[in-house]
């Protein structure tokens, strides 16, 4: 078993945090992981992105050609990224900023509206744990369970208090893939 | 034993792994992609708990020279910089491998020359391998290819620095200095004492309370009779490490027709590509030097005895390929794939190129 996964959106959207949460429940699942940020000046804007690569073999690159998943948060993201999605891949996107659809017949296309469920749910920062819920939704590589085991770890002891905040925008993305 | 597994960048695992070795001083100052280091160990407050000194200097030029005056007194002391950072530093190890001195310097490598860019490179390895600073003398170096390796070659890069009197060089890319993954920190010990310092370093300026000789720790000797001795004294400590601390890694190396070299976290994009090799049918093998300066010279020439070719893919405009060609001679076909300025490349242009420069397709 193992899963290529991206993630990519603009600087400050949460896109390395997401992936961090997500490395971090691996670890918990007891599974071989590798996290690697496009690092530097996009940080405060332009694009971001992060490959996470989850295993339960020793990995070999943590830099990879092609996805197995690729969560995309703009239309940057998406022009670059989606014909790097293995055929019998996922594609999971936000449809908000976005103006072209994605084309691919190939591939597994779902789209998560995840800014519209954030303004609903009226927490900014709860965007990527959203998504992150939906993710473990459709591609239940990591349990919910150590996808919050994994935010505990990430999250330092002073923003502990935030914890349930997360664990409802978890559950929010979760229940946005059940329609 | 606490084996908990961490996850974390291998800057962190650097600052991580000092503090549990042991160190006595690290002395820095910020740049790209290696800030890590420096911010972890001021997060961590060492000062608090093991004694260890951390602090953020003026510049690298200070900072190098602040190792040698710790280095001198026989502290366990280090830095860590990013490639224009440890160009700064070249006057500074000169003098310490000049001194005779152990310290450790970690190079997270950035794309140069110049100031460059941000992004992982390797086009240090001349500068590491040849001696960056002026005179005859090497440094122990290094490359580490998992975040694990970051954390174990603090240990190992002080360990052999002390054994043989001379400064070690973790030499890192980009690439495993940002990236996480699983690790295993080294179980923490206490710092050596004065008296543990004084029995381990008999040359070290210790202080001479006790009626024993000064001693005298410089590099400038203006006999050069006398010099001309040190120099040889060097030598003999370069064959002896040259002798004794070779260490390479060696994958599907068995039934080889082909051999790619490479080091840091580049062998590992490149052992990706030789499992989609393989997958093809092409019989791909890989050597990975993990120290660079003692240079695996002779395990590169026994693999190649079956080869047909070899790629030698850096980060880099071609460096480590000369090493290569100096193991193999000139019968054998060498040739290069390297991506400069920061690029990274991908395991399928690896294989394609591995295609195009040795099968001819």
């Amino acid at each position: 078993m193992k899963q290529e996964i991206i993630i990519a959106g603009f600087g400050g959207q949460g896109v390395l945090s997401m992936g961090k949460i997500l490395a971090y429940g691996a670890l918990m699942n007891d599974l071989e992981v590798t996290w690697m940020p496009s690092y530097g000046p996009e940080q405060r804007g332009g694009t971001a992105n992060v490959t996470v690569v989850i295993s339960d073999t020793r990995i070999s690159s943590p830099i990879v050609d092609t996805y197995d998943v690729a969560v995309i948060l703009n239309q940057q993201s998406l022009d670059k990224f989606e014909h790097s999605v293995k055929p019998g891949g996922l594609l999971i996107y936000d449809p908000y900023g976005i103006h072209r659809m994605p084309e691919r017949k190939d591939i597994r296309i779902i789209e998560v509206k995840a800014m519209d469920a954030t303004i609903e749910y009226g927490n900014a920062k709860s965007y990527n744990m959203i998504l992150l819920g939906s993710l473990i939704k459709v591609d239940p590589i990591v349990s919910i369970d150590n996808v919050l085991k994994g935010l505990k770890k990430v999250l330092p002891e002073r923003h502990h208090h935030l914890l349930p905040a997360n664990e409802k925008a978890v559950k929010i993305g979760m229940e946005l893939v059940n329609e | 034993m606490n084996q908990e597994v961490k996850l974390m960048k291998g800057n962190e695992a650097i600052a991580h792994a000092a503090i549990r070795y042991g160190v006595d001083g690290y002395f820095g100052y910020p740049i790209t992609p290696q800030s890590e280091v420096l911010e972890t160990l001021e997060a961590e407050m060492p000062w608090e708990t093991t004694g260890m000194v951390v602090l953020q200097a003026e510049s690298e030029i200070a900072s190098i020279n602040m190792v040698y005056g710790g280095a001198a007194t026989g502290k366990a002391v280090m830095t860590s910089s990013s490639s224009p950072g440890i160009s700064l530093m070249q006057e500074g190890i000169s003098y310490l491998a000049a001194s005779e001195l152990p310290a450790l310097i970690v190079n997270v490598m950035r794309g140069g020359p110049g100031l460059g860019t941000i992004h992982p490179s390797q086009s240090d390895y001349f500068q590491a391998t040849k001696g960056g600073g002026h005179g005859d003398y090497h440094l122990i170096v290094l490359a580490p290819a998992t975040v694990q390796e970051m954390a174990d070659f603090v240990g190992l890069g002080f360990d052999l620095a002390f054994k043989y009197r001379t400064p070690a060089m973790i030499l890192a890319d980009g690439i495993v200095g940002q990236m996480m993954e699983k690790v295993v920190l080294p179980e923490p010990r206490p710092r050596r004492t004065e008296e543990e310092i004084a029995r381990q370093c008999p040359w070290a300026a210790t202080g001479h309370s006790h009626g024993r000789k000064p001693n005298v720790v410089t590099s400038l000797e203006l006999d050069s009779a006398l010099m001309e001795k040190n120099n040889e004294r060097f030598q003999r400590t370069y064959r002896e490490i040259e002798k004794n601390e070779v260490r390479y890694e060696s994958y599907h190396t068995e039934d080889a027709e082909y051999l790619i070299v490479a080091f840091g976290t580049v062998a590992r994009i490149c052992l990706k590509a030789i499992e989609d090799a393989r997958a093809e049918g092409i019989k791909v093998g890989l050597i990975r030097p993990i120290t660079l300066w003692p240079f695996p010279y002779d395990a590169i020439a026994e693999a190649s005895k079956t080869c047909k070719g070899i790629l030698v893919t850096e980060l880099n405009a071609g460096q480590m390929i000369e090493d290569v060609r100096l193991a193999v001679g000139r019968n054998m076909n060498v040739r290069h794939f390297g991506r400069m300025g920061g690029i990274v490349p991908n395991p399928s242009e690896i294989l394609s190129a591995l295609k195009k420069e040795l099968i001819g397709e």
